[in-house]
């Protein structure tokens, strides 16, 4: 189809020298994917399943200190550690939106996903959290998300919901799909529009172009893992 | 030869020093073959109260710790376990890794030690070889029992369905599962071998239950020329056969964490550094159970005796030497590479909040049998071989537990380092503990714990010879 191969490779570009840290784009990703509370115990214990989460590094000596906020979800590798490991392909990639994708019926839980990922972007449902929303506060979910169930690994899909619909609705209209037009969550509550989505095979758009600057570069680049997501920093490279 | 042989070699009048140090050896001790199994059968049927208060307890507790615990978990979820993010393999892991190691004991005391006729083998390779079929028993439960969603563990085995779907052979989860189908079958078969004398030979001495059991197990054993001819053909093709079957096993074993690009995993050396590691916490395994046999089971002075020890201790101390050049030779390399996440994360085994492991570790399974084990006198003391060998497998299972969750807790990101504390990962794995002695003493009232025959037929080739006026040990050549 000529029209979804245009719309070839998807990517984000995060600007660190705009990001404040303050955390919306964790609460967006959350509320649009379906992300369970895992109750104040749980999270204490490290089982906080955010698809996103704000890396916050401290640079300097006390009182000299200065934070570094870096929002770091999954990559969506081009040649992701996760997927030749699992034994039954639930973690595959995407031919067409050319993105890593969970299938949350095939998981079985060995976890082997999560451990060979170095971004460390993976998240477990330890328990039904799902389960374990009261009755009016079902009604929060979002029907274009599955809800998973206990036992199965889960990750960043860059909304591939939204992906779809966008590329539906443009199908419909018998068009392509404009630059800007699909928004993850993550993107559209960024206050200081840090986070920046788009279409990677189309060098005019505005992810590609921010994609390009001089500041760029990429997490853990030495594994040769092929990230997506393109940071932007000013100074240094590691660390935002 | 046949057990029909008649010895050769009986004890002789007047024996001097020279000699009773050798009738020492249980080779040159012999004793009728009527007598032989008569002892081995004792053993069997012989049971105290105390045996059948251990084996209930034993019982009560793979019940509750085992199938409760386990059950319970399955109910509410893998998140009783202690792993959270970013350590996703915790105790479970560790413990795979340790019984599997366990069960490497078996086919290297059995079948490498038959393939190199070492000689002081005879008396427990049977002992050995149930270590490998229950240590696989106790192991194999493990990748199961640390899945998100056990129940549907049969989508890891390639069978045809109907979406068409097989798993992915990429994945050494996979390898790992056929690996383990694979020793689990073989090592059983080369347990029933041997035993199929002696079986045999239980069948002829029994009435009720266990003559129907031994009748049927035996397959109509009569003791033939051709018969033997067979089974020794058979168990030389299956000793050899097995040996690179266990080789890979624990290879494979390695491979998960050897193919992934976690810092410190990713090694070229773990596979021969695993089989290292997994000899010698499975011959110290060996060594532990041939001590508790020894002090437990009627008969067993005369079959296990001081010289046994004294050979396994000199195998133990080579093995800790491999162990600790594999070791080094890891850490080694994996230092000097100087990628900062490696640095860090070896810092962590060995400064961090729980290097009492990683130091446990190199004083269990290095310095504990260097200082003890070229001594002779230590090497044929019970009681120190068994402290000895419950420490090296100590240092062993910490050995594991440094490379699975002390290695995962600190990955490349400082933000998400993590550590880690072991919840119902300690109950379940006390159960399987319990669950490998239980099988192993209600083994050792069902089947005979001495290959009678192998002894027999070693006896009859050992043989003292008076040459003008020495005493000469010597070995008839077998086949």
């Amino acid at each position: 189809m000529a029209e979804e191969k245009q719309t070839g490779r998807w990517g984000m570009v995060i600007d660190l020298d705009v990001c404040t840290g303050c955390n919306a784009c964790v609460t967006a990703c959350a509320m649009e994917n379906n992300i369970p509370w895992v109750g104040e115990e749980d999270a204490g214990y490290g089982r906080g399943m955010h698809w996103i989460r704000v890396q916050r590094y401290w640079e300097g000596e006390y009182p000299e200190v200065s934070p570094h906020y870096q929002p770091v979800m999954c990559q969506q590798c081009g040649r992701a550690p996760c997927e030749p490991v699992c034994p039954v392909f639930a973690t595959v990639h995407s031919e067409e939106q050319q993105i890593n994708l969970q299938v949350y019926n095939r998981c079985i839980g060995t976890r082997y996903c999560a451990n060979n990922c170095p971004y460390i972007a993976r998240s477990f449902n330890w328990f039904d959290y799902s389960q374990q929303i009261p009755t009016p506060m079902n009604y929060y979910l979002n029907p274009n998300v599955t809800v998973r169930r206990r036992g199965v690994m889960e990750k960043c899909t860059f909304c591939v919901q939204r992906i779809y619909e966008g590329q539906e609705r443009a199908k419909a209209e018998g068009r392509v799909v404009q630059d800007g037009e699909i928004v993850p969550a993550c993107a559209q509550a960024c206050p200081t529009d840090a986070i920046i989505f788009g279409d990677l095979s189309d060098p005019e758009s505005r992810v590609s172009k921010a994609a390009r600057n001089q500041r760029r570069y990429t997490l853990l680049e030495e594994l040769g893992t092929e990230p997506k997501v393109t940071y932007l920093k000013g100074e240094g490279t590691y660390g935002g | 030869m046949a057990v029909e042989a008649k010895s050769l070699s009986t004890p002789l009048h007047g024996m001097d020093a020279e000699e009773a140090e050798l009738r020492e050896q249980l080779m040159f001790d012999p004793r009728p073959r009527e007598e032989l199994n008569r002892m081995v059968m004792e053993s069997m049927v012989h049971t105290t109260p105390r045996y059948w208060a251990v084996v209930a307890f034993l019982a009560v507790v793979v019940l509750v710790c085992l199938f409760g615990a386990w059950g319970y978990m399955i109910a509410t979820g893998i998140g009783l376990a202690g792993v959270r993010k970013p350590v996703y393999w915790g105790v479970f892991i560790v413990t795979f890794v340790f019984w599997i190691g366990i069960s490497h004991a078996g086919t290297f005391v059995s079948a490498i030690l038959r393939v190199f006729k070492a000689e002081f083998r005879r008396p427990f390779t049977r002992a050995a070889e149930l270590m490998t079929t229950f240590g696989l028993a106790a192991g194999a439960l493990y990748p199961l029992i640390h899945l998100g969603r056990v129940w549907v563990f049969y989508w890891m085995i390639p069978y045809p369905n109907a979406r068409w779907l097989w798993p992915n052979f990429r994945s050494p989860l996979v390898w790992d599962f056929l690996a383990i189908t694979t020793y689990l079958l073989s090592s059983t078969i080369y347990l029933y071998l041997p035993l199929i004398p002696d079986l045999a030979m239980a069948r002829d001495r029994t009435q009720g239950w266990r003559h129907a059991i031994y009748k049927t197990l035996a397959l109509g054993w009569r003791g033939t020329e051709a018969e033997w001819a067979r089974l020794r053909k058979a168990i030389t093709i299956f000793a050899f056969a097995i040996i690179p079957v266990m080789f890979s096993v624990h290879t494979i074993v390695s491979w998960d964490f050897a193919v992934s690009q976690t810092a410190v995993w990713n090694s070229t050396i773990f596979g021969p550094y695993f089989i290292v590691g997994a000899i010698l916490s499975g011959v110290s395994a060996v060594v532990t159970i041939l001590v508790i046999l020894r002090a437990t089971l009627k008969n067993m002075d005369y079959f296990i005796r001081m010289e046994h020890l004294d050979a396994l201790g000199k195998l133990l101390l080579v093995f800790s030497m491999a162990w600790a050049y594999f070791f080094f030779n890891d850490y080694l390399v994996s230092w000097y590479g100087g990628y900062e996440a490696v640095r860090r994360v070896l810092f962590f085994h060995s400064s961090g909040p729980d290097s009492w492991i990683w130091w446990s570790m190199i004083i269990f399974n290095v310095l504990i049998p260097w200082l003890t084990l070229w001594n002779r006198r230590i090497r044929r003391t019970p009681w120190a071989m068994l402290i000895i060998t419950l420490l090296i497998n100590v240092g062993m299972y910490f050995e594991r537990y440094t490379i699975v969750p002390m290695t995962l807790a600190h990955q490349r990101f400082p933000f998400d380092w993590g550590n880690y504390v072991p919840r119902i990962e300690i109950i379940i794995s006390i159960g399987t503990l319990a669950l490998f002695i239980l099988l192993y003493m209600l083994a050792s009232r069902l089947i005979p714990m001495v290959p009678v025959w192998e002894v027999r037929e070693g006896q009859e080739a050992h043989m003292i010879r008076q040459i003008g006026k020495a005493k000469v040990p010597t070995v008839s050549e077998l086949e």
